[in-house]
């Protein structure tokens, strides 16, 4: 665990600069701008024709599993200190990087095999 | 010996340190304290999205239907509440991370340490002209 946590913590800090610039622009669009019909969507055609293209599968690759990784990294600190879990250390890690890791897989195996 | 009462009691050696018990709710205590955990919280709204994402692109590897669905999905009022939190606790998390880069991340031009507000601004540059670049790419279609 503690040869790794350098690599965590990168994944960490990936994860938070990625979410910190890409998540509100996608998130006001998609979760509210075009559900509440203040802009309009792009159709299911163009956006699967743009979702395709081998760029913007490792885009969305990245957007989807750095941010996991940020939260795997944060949310473990968050139960240490603020739940004063710290005798549950093996387990909690296990438990949010898994979560990372199966969301990042998940992930890739979609992004991969699109037609 | 042992049989004198008027002797002193030893005990054994036992080091115990003296820690005074600290409630689960002890960031409520001060401000700088809950706007600590109120960021470390973001990191779940953040992982919300991103499974949100997730979510989307297997709609979309589904196929038309399964899309329509995904939207309709997005589209009800407890979904739309679910989000303007979501995106609330989002852009705390953006303005503090950005805030908090020249902590992170020293960087040194000509042997001078470039100052804190050319990194925080560089990083709100960055962030409004990745925001225009998406929207233009999404609003195209």
């Amino acid at each position: 665990m503690r040869a790794i946590t350098p690599l965590l913590w990168l994944l960490f800090s990936a994860g938070g600069t990625v979410a910190a610039l890409l998540f509100p622009i996608h998130l006001f669009l998609t979760g509210l701008a075009f559900p509440l019909g203040w802009l309009d969507p792009p159709g299911y055609e163009s956006l699967y024709g743009l979702l395709r293209h081998p760029v913007t599968r490792l885009y969305v690759f990245v957007l989807i599993s750095l941010p996991l990784f940020h939260w795997a990294h944060r949310f473990r600190y968050t139960l240490y200190d603020g739940l004063q879990l710290k005798h549950l250390t093996a387990l909690i890690a296990v438990l949010c990087y898994g979560t990372a890791l199966i969301g990042t897989g998940m992930a890739a195996y979609t992004l991969w095999n699109l037609r | 010996m042992s049989a004198d009462p008027s002797a002193p009691h030893y005990t054994l050696y036992h080091p115990r340190w003296y820690r005074r018990r600290v409630s689960v709710w002890w960031w409520l205590q001060n401000r700088a304290y809950a706007g600590f955990v109120l960021r470390e919280v973001t990191s779940v709204f953040v992982a919300f999205f991103a499974v949100v994402c997730l979510w989307q692109v297997r709609a979309l590897a589904q196929g038309p239907e399964v899309y329509a669905r995904f939207l309709a999905r997005l589209g009800t009022p407890l979904f739309i509440l679910v989000h303007v939190v979501v995106f609330l606790f989002v852009l705390f998390h953006a303005i503090t991370w950005f805030n908090l880069a020249p902590a992170a991340l020293v960087v040194r031009w000509r042997g001078k340490r470039v100052p804190d507000w050319v990194i925080i601004g560089s990083n709100y540059a960055a962030w409004l002209a990745l925001s225009v670049a998406v929207a233009v790419l999404l609003l195209r279609g």
